[in-house]
């Protein structure tokens, strides 16, 4: 699919004639020497895409030009030179009255402070970018009422923005901006004024709502573990020039720079790591419809002390020990030794390491990774978590090596088959049949 | 004989502008009639219908209107005060100087206000009427007493005249400053939600801006109320002239009832009109009162349903 907005050589100088700008920094002046002649160069050469259904989030400090960049999308501001495009058409080319177009039906903005009218209630704040398109009050107020309803915020139209939290607020912006019913959204640092509770809240809510309603987003952020948590993929902004374009993991693995390396360093990896990049593949597991006596033989060959039960369609029935199996074997049952003391951790392949400490003390089984359709993935023994932990830590120095997943953990684990061990279908047929 | 004389050339610039007036009063006197039978009318009935009334009624009145827009304390204030003025005797001239401020004040907002809106809207006019402005309101008040003399003769036409240009300025200055002092972002939120220009302004700036040009309307009554009182010297009737044969005549007890009677007039309108520009900040008024018992009882509703 064609991108939705696309960006090629964005150049926005501010000051007295600032094409002359654009001419230097393409000669090879810097920024600097612009500004001793008192022009200020915020975006300098940017070219992007975003594709349609993406969080594509430019991130960069203050004075970055990343918000300058956002409001070129949408014209607020003028491009100094280079080109946008929304969809097929360029933006520069259009009249005013097209550009108003634009904005009332393709681009709808969310804004850091928010920007609510104070003077209107809630549900005519949400319903505004509606009014402005001219749609009639009843039918603008059923999708405000809408678009409220989505973001949490039911019954609340009533009320005067006065009334509300900070990230209620929020929510009411970005009613506003769904309420219009645009495919793109610009959201210009629109969680960074809350605290940071709230801001996974709203994180995790646009995450959801996106997946939802397959809107295009645009985002703007400071904040690295955002930029990581939200998008699909990120912009690595400084001093007004984009270093770097990538998914998260990307940029983590392979820096493009040493500012983006340097940058890096202070984000918590295992808010970034999931499950699935850590996980490892016990050697054998069981078939449900297999008994004790088969349970004995593999604990026997594995040296494991613990057994994953699988039902016929792969997902994870259980986890069986070999004190239960034992005792099984010796009073000749057939049932499947379950352990009335252990339960099983199940856990997606896409959690976040940092969500997994809490389960893995929890439980003295091994955490099961399961993927998307619930089958079984792959096992995360205690002490292979606390060695991702020590790969994570030393990773720091040391940039590359988060992924592939560790390798030769403690003795006392299935870990050492974890490079080599066949893929789950593979063995499909070979559970020790 | 100053020495500088020989360097420094005089330049009649009174001269000029008293040909200028000459000229004026020559060429568009018909303007200068309509000007002043339209404000007589004015005036003259609001005047006529302020005293139609018994006074203590008036009082009344004016005590009621405190209470809906203020506070009981006002209404009290002013129902004490109104009634001191009557037991002076100054209870018709006041209602004359009320009139001429009321009509004056009418007339400076409804030229105030679009010129603020046009001088926030545009940087041009901004930079032409702040020095307009600032020469307006420099200029010693009773100099626009002169030129309206000549064009309207003696009596209350010439006084609102000069009072209408003295109270202008902080009208004008408030509106653009309130317009320009909304939030930039709210202002971008419009424009980025495909919003016109005159949408912008009717739906944002404007009504984020109400307090601010309230308060400058407050300016303006004030500075009328003031200018209403020179306006005595060219023979409007009211309090000012009672000022002014005070002072003639070197009758203290007269200049002192009249001067009172300005007081309790400007107290009265100035925290009136505060309370109508900022209506969130007086939660006792009887219109806060009334809302507040609706809403309580929309929300009952809303809760047994």
């Amino acid at each position: 699919m064609p991108p939705v907005i696309s960006a090629e050589g964005l150049y926005k100088v501010f000051g007295r004639r600032p094409e002359r700008g654009v001419r230097e920094l393409r000669s090879g002046r810097s920024r600097e020497d612009l500004r001793a002649q008192g022009l200020t160069a915020a975006v300098i050469d940017a070219s992007f895409s975003v594709d349609p259904g993406e969080i594509f989030v430019v991130m960069g400090l203050s004075g970055s030009g990343k918000s300058t960049l956002i409001r070129m999308v949408n014209g607020l501001l003028p491009a100094t030179d280079g080109e946008i495009r929304i969809g097929e058409e360029v933006l520069s080319r259009m009249s005013p009255a097209q550009v108003r177009d634009v904005r009332r039906r393709r681009i709808s903005m969310v804004f850091q402070n928010f920007a609510l009218l104070p003077h209107r209630t809630v549900g005519e704040n949400a319903a505004y970018g509606l009014e402005i398109s001219g749609m009639n009050r009843s039918d603008r107020e059923k999708k405000a009422k809408e678009a409220l309803g989505m973001v949490g915020l039911k019954g609340w139209d009533g009320y005067r923005p006065s009334a509300l939290s900070g990230g209620m607020k929020q929510r009411v912006g970005l009613a506003r901006a769904l309420a219009a019913g645009t495919d793109v959204m610009l959201m210009d640092e629109a969680f960074s004024a809350l605290d940071p509770l709230i801001r996974r809240d709203m994180q995790d809510q646009l995450v959801d709502l996106q997946q939802r309603l397959d809107k295009t987003i645009l985002f703007i952020t400071h904040d690295l573990n955002e930029a990581m948590r939200l998008g699909d993929r990120i912009a690595m902004m400084r001093d007004g020039r984009i270093e770097q374009i990538g998914s998260s993991e990307e940029i983590l693995n392979e820096p493009a720079n040493d500012y983006v390396a340097k940058f890096i360093q202070d984000v918590d990896r295992t808010r970034v790591l999931v499950a699935g990049a850590v996980m490892e593949q016990p050697r054998e597991t069981l078939g449900i419809g297999q008994g004790p006596r088969t349970a004995h033989k593999l604990l026997r060959e594995t040296q494991n002390s613990w057994l994953v039960v699988l039902e016929r369609d792969r997902t994870p029935a259980g986890v069986i020990w070999q004190d239960d199996v034992a005792e099984a074997v010796r009073l000749g049952q057939d049932e499947m030794p379950w352990s009335d003391v252990h339960d099983m951790a199940v856990v997606s392949h896409d959690t976040p390491v940092a969500e997994l400490f809490g389960k893995s003390a929890q439980h003295d089984a091994p955490l099961v990774v399961v993927d998307d359709e619930g089958r079984f993935a792959g096992v995360i023994p205690r002490v292979t978590l606390l060695t991702a932990l020590g790969v994570i830590g030393e990773a720091e120095s040391s940039s590359p090596a988060v992924d592939p997943p560790p390798g030769p953990v403690g003795p006392s684990t299935p870990g050492d088959a974890a490079q080599d061990a066949p893929t789950a279908d593979d063995r499909r047929g070979g559970d020790a049949r | 004989m100053n020495p500088d004389d020989a360097l420094m050339p005089r330049l009649p610039i009174g001269e000029w502008i008293d040909a200028g007036i000459d000229w004026l009063k020559a060429n568009v006197s018909w303007l200068f009639d309509l000007f002043s039978t339209v404000m007589d009318f004015l005036i003259g009935g609001l005047t006529d219908l302020l005293l139609l009334a018994p006074a203590l009624v008036m009082v009344v009145v004016f005590a009621l209107i405190a209470f809906v827009f203020r506070s009981w304390k006002l209404s009290l204030a002013t129902l004490i005060g109104f009634a001191i003025v009557i037991s002076m005797e100054q209870w018709e001239t006041m209602m004359q100087t009320m009139a001429l401020v009321l009509v004056a004040t009418g007339f400076a907002v409804v030229i105030a206000v679009p010129l603020g809106i046009l001088a926030a809207v545009s940087s041009t006019v901004s930079a032409i009427v702040k020095p307009v402005m600032d020469f307006m309101q420099t200029m010693p008040a009773f100099v626009y007493l002169i030129p309206a003399v000549t064009f309207f003769s003696i009596g209350v036409v010439p006084g609102v005249f000069s009072t209408i240009i003295f109270a202008l300025p902080p009208g004008v200055r408030m509106t653009e400053l309130g317009i320009r002092q909304v939030d930039a972002e709210t202002v971008e939120a419009g424009e980025a939600f495909g919003a016109t220009r005159g949408q912008i302004l009717r739906g944002i700036q404007l009504p984020l801006a109400v307090p601010t040009i309230m308060a400058g309307v407050n300016q303006v009554i004030m500075l009328s109320l003031s200018m209403a009182v020179v306006a005595g010297m060219v023979g409007a009737d009211g309090l000012g002239k009672e000022v002014v044969q005070a002072i003639s005549t070197q009758n203290l007890p007269l200049g002192v009832e009249a001067g009172l009677a300005v007081v309790v007039l400007a107290v009265f309108l100035d925290r009136l009109t505060a309370a109508i520009g900022n209506p969130s900040g007086y939660p006792t008024s009887l219109i806060a009162l009334i809302r507040k018992s609706l809403s309580r009882r929309g929300t009952d509703h809303a809760a047994a349903a």
